[in-house]
């Protein structure tokens, strides 16, 4: 197809504001598919996406559109990760295409992320069609959301697409809008094959799926290729395109999008944002914009049952061929015996790995709070990366500790600015700058340490602004804090797995509603069990478990005593799925605790 | 008088422990209740949902099982439980008693015993029971607080329940057990501390005493899920403790975990079915332990009622047991009992693993005289672990 007649564009959009039901949509009113083969938002096919309403890997889908002026238009819909912790595949998505629908729900308006993604578009140079969703709804106000929008991208409210992508009102006009406003791609077709990989991944029967566009050139089946970053050299097996089912076409050109397939296995040589190119006629210049995916947030995964430890591993490695974002190393706790340390993007990613771990691999898994990774300098100059708070080194060896912060950028109805501006402070944050949306609305940054988002902060945001703020950030720098190990101990043994770094103003207070938590959290024994924080050797809070005085039921009713048992052995059963730490039955959740001790 | 039921031992000796494993019981199931108690789920039928004839029928059937079971063997007790045995009349009762005596036989000085509530049970009744062969009544007083009586969905007042038994004693039984239900969260320390001083003053000869249980499906667990207040374990602990230590005082004995009786005055049934003796169980929903066999009857009426008409042995499920399994079963009940488990076979290479260690160090288990016994408001914990130990899949 001529250049001039493809249109590559993505869907900016919060979760829940309906973009799965817009592609859907737009799928089905080009009679991509039919109304019959319908399934409700087609493009997310994972479970857990399908579940949790978002999109986590992307996906490309060719459209053939017959615009009101008669001419036919090959449209792809580049459909991204709609979370903060997947900015990094969203940024690639969007190098994909030339436009992008900035979908907004019109009862709603615009969120931090969405805006997030948005300026990224931009600063792209992207073209933008800002468009208004369910306009249909009793709440919708479909003008005042427009002009947020216009307000946000320095255009006029009439440029606004007002659409309801479940009733289908709009789509017309929004489709007539996809190829009269956003530009066409305008590589070289007779340049050296530059193509981008905006993802990848893993097919049991296919084995590595690239999701590529190209850029200049064309890209063939048999072609010798390399992939510029890794300088691996494969040969393409098969080329085609998703409408939305698989589609084999033989070569993609300059322009277009599809999915590439070298019978490669092993998913880190073929790298998101990697440019391929051909081997015998190479690109001089690798496309814009390859970097390694980095984990922000760690956290410790062990099998409850020590014996799933293979089984972990073997689990682990299945989940990277479709994630190369995910990291993990073997780990040794006194407290949990053998795990692994997991670096994950974001508490998202974290929570989507560990309960595809439990569901997909059957697996039963303790978690530890997440962590951050620290910069330790020892008092002989020499410095250490520290991913898990118990190899932080002695306070005596410690010369200084570094930790990453980040930018924070937060939408809030105005009215909640002073209880938003509290929780950051109470959070160690910087204010920066703050602009109005709109009279009602108003968007803030700041400049705040990850470790204290990555506990509770989202939560928190949301309950203090009855759910409306939204939250966005990107990794800024490291810098030095005044930073100690908070230690607790069970039954006067320091628990490993429960030890966290902490501000040290902020040692004494985490420290005691910790102790208080866990005491709640963790059911009573046959004996007292004392819960103790410490700094150091410093015990700064103390509780105590009391031993438990009444495990009995009534009476074997009738004699029935296989009804007894059963229970019993029921009951014990259930126990099982508690860690014995020491002689303490600790349950799994106890060691999260940190995460839900709240404002205390 | 004779008494092969006691063999004047206290009711908490290892001894009379031993001797009741060769006790033989029938258990009857009288499945009727004016209506239900909040509290509770037992298999019954409350009068709104019965026909007034289905007693009797009801009392054919189970005359009817009886003549079903093969195997013969002297029985030294008879129980009748339910529901309320007294919701049948006592000539119904007297065919039940009558029957079993001809199709197995009676031991000298049986134990013939039924549960009963004080507002079934007047002085005529009470005489008729003596006359059918009733010498032991358990008495559902469960407390002696009217408010508290009110809160548990029961009609009699504290009084009535007095009364009855004085009456019952009058009328001829032998022994007379106060049932109570302790641990509402509607009933105070000294409400519980009266109910207590009050039950002993009677002097009982027996007493039950059973921890108030939410069970699933009840209207107490319904009244909980809306916010009203739940039990307390730590509550119910230090009534329990208070109650052991005034009767023991008394001169009652806890034997089991719930049951407490003056010299003599033990529950043979009882006794035995902790002791894992054998025991016939007929009616609905009636289990036995016969033979290494535990098996339980149907538990809806209109089946029982149809299986027996037929000629078939209500089962709805039966459980083969091993040696082994005898053996555990042995142990998790001995648990419960205030004479414990000789500390030998699975007793002791429970009290020898890692987890019996930990028990005795945490008192939970204790040895003494050779016997292992469990602390009675913790013998769930020490049963769950001992049973784990004792797992042959493990």
């Amino acid at each position: 197809m001529d250049q001039s007649r493809i249109r590559n564009f993505s869907i900016i959009a919060h979760i829940d504001h309906g973009k799965s039901t817009l592609a859907d949509r737009l799928l089905e009113r080009t009679g991509a598919i039919s109304e019959r083969d319908m399934r409700a938002q087609l493009l997310d096919e994972m479970d857990l996406e399908r579940e949790r309403g978002i999109t986590i890997k992307a996906n490309a889908v060719r459209i053939d559109y017959a615009a009101q002026s008669g001419a036919v238009f090959e449209l792809n819909l580049i459909d991204t990760p709609g979370h903060v912790d997947f900015s990094y595949e969203v940024s690639r998505s969007l190098e994909a295409c030339e436009g992008a629908l900035l979908l907004v729900d019109a009862s709603q308006g615009v969120e931090a992320q969405t805006l997030a993604n948005a300026y990224l578009a931009i600063e792209s140079g992207l073209e933008i069609i800002p468009v208004v969703n369910k306009i249909d709804l009793p709440a919708a106000e479909p003008e005042r959301v427009a002009s947020e929008l216009a307000n946000i991208l320095g255009g006029s409210p009439d440029e606004v697409i007002a659409v309801s992508a479940k009733s289908g009102i709009g789509i017309d006009e929004l489709l007539e809008a996809i190829v009269d406003r956003l530009p066409p791609p305008d590589g070289d077709p007779d340049a050296p094959l530059r193509g981008l990989v905006f993802d990848s991944y893993y097919d049991t029967y296919r084995g590595v799926v690239s999701l590529v566009r190209v850029v200049d050139g064309r890209l063939a089946e048999g072609d010798a290729i390399r992939f510029m970053a890794t300088s691996e050299d494969l040969e393409a097996d098969e080329i085609g395109v998703r409408r939305p089912m698989i589609e084999p076409t033989g070569s993609l050109r300059a322009g277009e999008a599809g999915y590439l397939i070298t019978g490669v296995k092993d998913i880190d040589l073929i790298r998101v944002g990697d440019t391929v190119t051909h081997v015998d006629r190479p690109a001089s210049e690798p496309l814009a914009g390859y970097e390694e995916p980095k984990p922000m947030v760690f956290s410790g995964l062990f099998p409850t049952d020590g014996d799933d430890f293979e089984r972990l591993r073997e689990a682990l490695d299945k989940l990277r061929l479709n994630d190369s974002s995910l990291v993990f190393e073997a780990e040794t706790s006194r407290a949990l015996g053998f795990g692994f340390r997991c670096g994950f993007l974001g508490l998202l990613h974290m929570e989507i790995v560990r309960e595809r771990l439990e569901r997909e691999y059957d697996l039963d898994l303790v978690a530890t709070a997440p962590s951050v990774e620290y910069v330790a300098r020892r008092t002989d100059g020499t410095e250490m990366i520290v991913h898990s708070p118990q190899d932080l080194p002695d306070a005596a060896e410690l010369a200084s500790i570094e930790e990453p912060y980040v930018k924070v950028m937060i939408i809030t109805p105005s009215e909640y600015i002073g209880t938003v501006m509290e929780l950051v402070q109470a959070k160690r944050g910087e204010m920066g700058d703050m602009t109005y949306l709109s009279p009602e609305r108003v968007e803030l940054h700041y400049t705040v340490p990850l470790s204290e988002i990555v506990f509770d902060f989202f939560d928190q945001l949301k309950s203090r602004t009855r759910g409306y703020a939204s939250l966005d950030y990107e990794p800024l720098d490291y810098r030095a804090s005044d930073l100690v190990r908070v230690d607790i101990l069970l039954n006067s043994q320091p628990v490993d797995a429960f030890s966290t770094i902490v501000h040290k103003e902020k040692a004494y207070t985490y420290g005691r509603a910790m102790v208080k938590r866990l005491r709640e959290l963790i059911p009573r024994q046959m004996f007292d069990v004392p819960v103790q924080a410490a700094v150091g050797s410093r015990i700064i809070s103390r509780e105590t478990i009391k031993a438990r005085r009444k495990d009995v039921t009534a009476k074997c009713y009738g004699g029935d005593i296989t009804r007894k048992r059963k229970l019993l052995e029921r009951q014990k059963e259930g126990k099982k799925r508690m860690k014995m730490v020491g002689s303490v039955e600790v349950p799994q959740e106890a060691f999260v605790a940190a995460l839900t001790i709240g404002d205390e | 008088m004779s008494d092969p039921g006691h063999l004047g031992l206290q009711p908490d000796d290892p001894a009379l422990v031993e001797h009741a494993r060769t006790w033989r019981s029938a258990y009857v199931h009288i499945p009727f209740c004016r209506r239900r108690c909040p509290y509770c789920d037992f298999a019954i039928v409350d009068e709104s949902q019965r026909e007034v004839s289905q007693t009797e029928r009801y009392v054919d059937a189970v005359v009817a099982e009886i003549g079903l079971v093969e195997q013969s063997m002297v029985l030294d007790a008879v129980n009748f439980g339910g529901g309320t045995p007294t919701r049948v009349s006592v000539a119904g009762l007297a065919r039940i008693v009558e029957s079993l005596s001809d199709r197995f036989g009676l031991a000298d000085e049986a134990e013939i015993s039924l549960e009963g509530n004080p507002e079934d049970l007047d002085e005529d009744v009470l005489a008729s029971l003596v006359g059918a062969g009733f010498n032991r009544l358990s008495l559902g007083v469960q407390s002696l607080d009217d408010d508290v009586l009110e809160r548990l969905g029961r009609v009699h007042t504290a009084s009535d329940a007095e009364a009855v038994v004085v009456a019952a004693r009058e009328a001829g039984f032998r022994s007379v057990s106060v049932d109570l239900i302790f641990g509402h969260p509607s009933e105070s320390d000294e409400s519980w501390r009266r109910t207590v001083e009050r039950t002993l003053a009677m002097e009982p000869d027996h007493v039950s005493t059973y921890a108030l249980t939410v069970e699933a499906g009840t209207a107490l667990a319904r009244e909980i899920a809306t916010g009203a207040p739940e039990p307390d374990d730590d509550v119910q602990a230090s009534r329990y403790e208070l109650f052991c230590d005034a009767a023991s005082d008394a001169g009652i004995v806890r034997y089991e975990v719930s049951n407490h009786a003056a010299h003599g005055h033990h529950c043979r049934y009882n006794l035995g079915t902790w002791a894992n003796a054998d025991y016939l169980g007929f009616g609905m929903a009636a289990h036995d332990h016969v033979d290494g066999e535990r098996s339980r009857n149907v538990q809806r009426l209109d089946h029982y009622l149809d299986l027996v008409a037929q000629g078939v042995r209500p089962r709805a499920a039966t459980e083969s047991l091993s040696s082994h399994d005898e053996e555990r079963d042995g142990l998790m009940l001995g648990l419960r009992l205030a004479a414990g488990v000789p500390l030998e076979g699975l007793a002791a290479v429970f009290a020898a693993s890692p987890i019996g260690v930990a028990l005795l160090d945490a008192g939970v288990l204790s040895v003494d005289g050779g016997q292992l016994r469990a602390d009675p408001m913790r013998s769930d914990l020490a049963i769950r672990e001992a049973l784990s130990v004792s797992d042959p899949d493990c």
